[in-house]
């Protein structure tokens, strides 16, 4: 029920967002199949400049609030975020390498920032993952968390360093990019990420059962039958997966990954058969609007959604907090 | 007949580290119900933990009705054992029946739901735990005996025949300790369900167990009939308390009064 109602709202906010912007277009016009195609602006300010940003906010917004759902739940702590193991950082410092050192190289047609920030989260994955299978008794969420706060601050200082070699304008696009953009050229860039992202889906729609156990301790999932070893493995990756896609897609954009977890468990409650599908649809589904006001409220630049949903995440999170703690 | 035994099962956290148990032997009657007691780093904790099979001894092996456990599934096992851990966290705010409907975890396909027949075994545990009116509160919210009941219940909704309980009682005030262990008795002979249970409570121990395991620095130093092994003699052996162990005649079991501690 709820995750119908969850699902008819993206649905809405899928078509009424292209309708929003700079240039005004109706609805009816951009359906009105009398119209050739090449005559329709409104249909094509709708499907060319529009639906693709919007379809890249969706697949941008699941998937961080999809790996912050499935992180939280394996590090049993529900402040852990797609950041908090240095993964955005290690795909921050990806970018900003190519950027600062002029990297054009493209592979089958993807340019070299979101190659580069996808392999800058694999590296983190890779060396947060050696930590955790470092242990000969299971897991130590400490460890892990830990290792990502000191990734992070590696890889931050690591990205300013690298920033103080480039010249000015080398700099500006870094930071740009790194208040995060859904300002997607094509439908190229959204397929290229859909595919990793709906193979990480997938495998995360196994998981939501061994989500519930996970949260009340490594040795009490086990007792229960869950093979916590292989179960982490397949969490780890798919949500580094789900991240390392959102970020070389939109850039490091912040809180969506703590915030719309937070925001749906208190609607749906803390089965996460409920939770993954909701956090999925409504991760989806804030950041169109984050992105919508990123794109026309703050004039005709506009302003990079990062922070947008900085900017209203911030305080909100601080509320959830203050209310959680009081 | 045995269901569950130990076989010289030795365990250490480090390699080359210390030995937390040294060759330690438990057997574990069909119905039965066995106590395991030691001081505090005994390795009680820690041989239940090798009898469920989330950890795997260094050497020798564990026996679950004639197949060792090293050879079987996670699943499979989590249908034969149940465990109920010293204390229980949420890291989120799961309600109480769905607490307890994770026990059913084992005896679902990867995506097969619930139905009836799970959620009516559920509130069976919950009406045998006495929680039934607790089903739809918040699980962080309730008091420490309202959570061990519940979490009892979680393993009892898991419909295995052996129950591994740590310290069942230990952070519960004099009331809830005899509502658990009448509860664990009742279970017992009422489903005929075997137990082993670690407690610091000799006197649960003399009420609820059949036999007893006593458990030092990683050696068995007595194991056998509660009426035989529960002795001062081996409880100055094993706390380095002087007590004195009397049949309690209303209470119809041993009681244990310790006087002081031993020279």
């Amino acid at each position: 029920m709820t995750i119908a109602g969850f699902g008819a709202l993206t649905l809405v906010v899928c078509v009424a967002a292209p309708l929003v912007g700079a240039t005004a277009i109706h609805l009816s016009r951009v359906f009105d199949r009398t119209i050739p195609f090449a005559d329709n602006v409104d249909a094509q300010v709708f499907f060319v400049a529009r639906l693709p940003r919007v379809l890249a906010a969706i697949l941008v917004g699941s998937s961080l609030a999809v790996a912050g759902v499935v992180f939280q739940a394996f590090l049993r702590n529900p402040l852990a975020s797609p950041d908090t193991l240095g993964l955005s950082t290690g795909a921050t410092l990806g970018a900003v390498i190519v950027i600062t050192f002029h990297i054009d190289t493209a592979v089958l047609g993807i340019s070299a920032v979101p190659i580069a920030s996808f392999l800058g989260a694999a590296i983190a994955l890779g060396i947060v993952y050696a930590m955790s299978i470092a242990r000969r008794h299971g897991t130590s969420t400490t460890v892990l968390l830990l290792a990502g706060v000191a990734l992070s601050a590696f890889f931050g200082a690591l990205n300013r360093l690298i920033q103080v070699l480039g010249d000015f304008t080398d700099t500006f696009r870094s930071i740009r990019w790194m208040m995060g953009s859904l300002d997607v050229g094509s439908y190229t860039d959204v397929v290229v990420s859909f595919v990793p992202i709906a193979a990480a889906l997938v495998a995360v729609a196994t998981l939501p059962r061994v989500l519930d156990l996970v949260s009340l301790g490594a040795a009490a999932a086990e007792s229960r039958g869950v093979d916590v070893r292989r179960a982490e493995r397949l969490a780890l990756v798919s949500a580094s997966v789900l991240t390392g896609s959102a970020v070389s897609l939109g850039g490091p954009i912040p809180f969506v990954g703590i915030i719309v977890p937070h925001i749906v468990r208190l609607i749906v409650g803390a089965d996460h058969r409920l939770v993954l599908p909701a956090a999925a649809l409504f991760g989806g589904t804030f950041l169109v609007l984050c992105d919508l006001l990123a794109r026309t409220v703050f004039g005709a630049g506009g302003m990079p959604v990062g922070a947008v949903t900085a900017l209203l995440g911030g305080p909100f999170f601080l509320w959830l907090l203050f209310r959680r703690f009081r | 007949m045995t269901l569950l035994e130990a076989n010289d099962v030795s365990f250490e956290y480090e390699r080359g580290g210390a030995r937390v148990l040294d060759r330690v032997s438990l057997r574990v009657p069909r119905g039965g119900i066995v106590g395991l007691l030691g001081p505090n780093g005994s390795g009680k904790t820690t041989l239940l933990r090798l009898l469920s099979g989330t950890l795997a001894p260094a050497s020798g092996g564990v026996v679950l009705d004639g197949r060792s456990i090293a050879a079987m599934p996670r699943r499979e096992i989590a249908r034969r054992i149940a465990v109920v851990p010293q204390e229980t966290h949420s890291a989120f705010d799961f309600t109480a029946l769905e607490i307890v409907m994770m026990g059913r975890y084992p005896h679902l396909g990867a995506f097969e739901l619930e139905g009836g027949a799970d959620l009516a075994i559920a509130r069976e545990a919950l009406a045998a735990t006495g929680t039934t009116a607790l089903q739809a509160r918040r699980f962080a919210t309730l008091s420490g005996g309202e959570k061990q009941r519940v979490v009892i219940a979680s393993a009892l909704a898991q419909a295995s025949d052996v129950l591994l309980l740590d310290e069942p009682t230990a952070s519960l005030d004099l009331g809830f300790q005899l509502d658990v262990a009448a509860l664990l008795a009742r279970l017992n002979t009422e489903r005929g369900v075997t137990m082993v249970v670690s407690t610091h409570d000799l006197n649960l121990a003399a009420a609820l167990c059949g036999s007893l395991v006593m458990l030092r620095a990683g050696h068995v130093i007595a194991a056998g009939d509660t009426r035989s092994v529960l002795t001062s003699c081996n409880v100055r052996a094993l706390y380095g308390v002087d007590a004195e162990v009397v049949h309690h005649p209303r209470a119809r079991h041993l009681t244990v009064v310790p006087l002081a501690r031993a020279e």
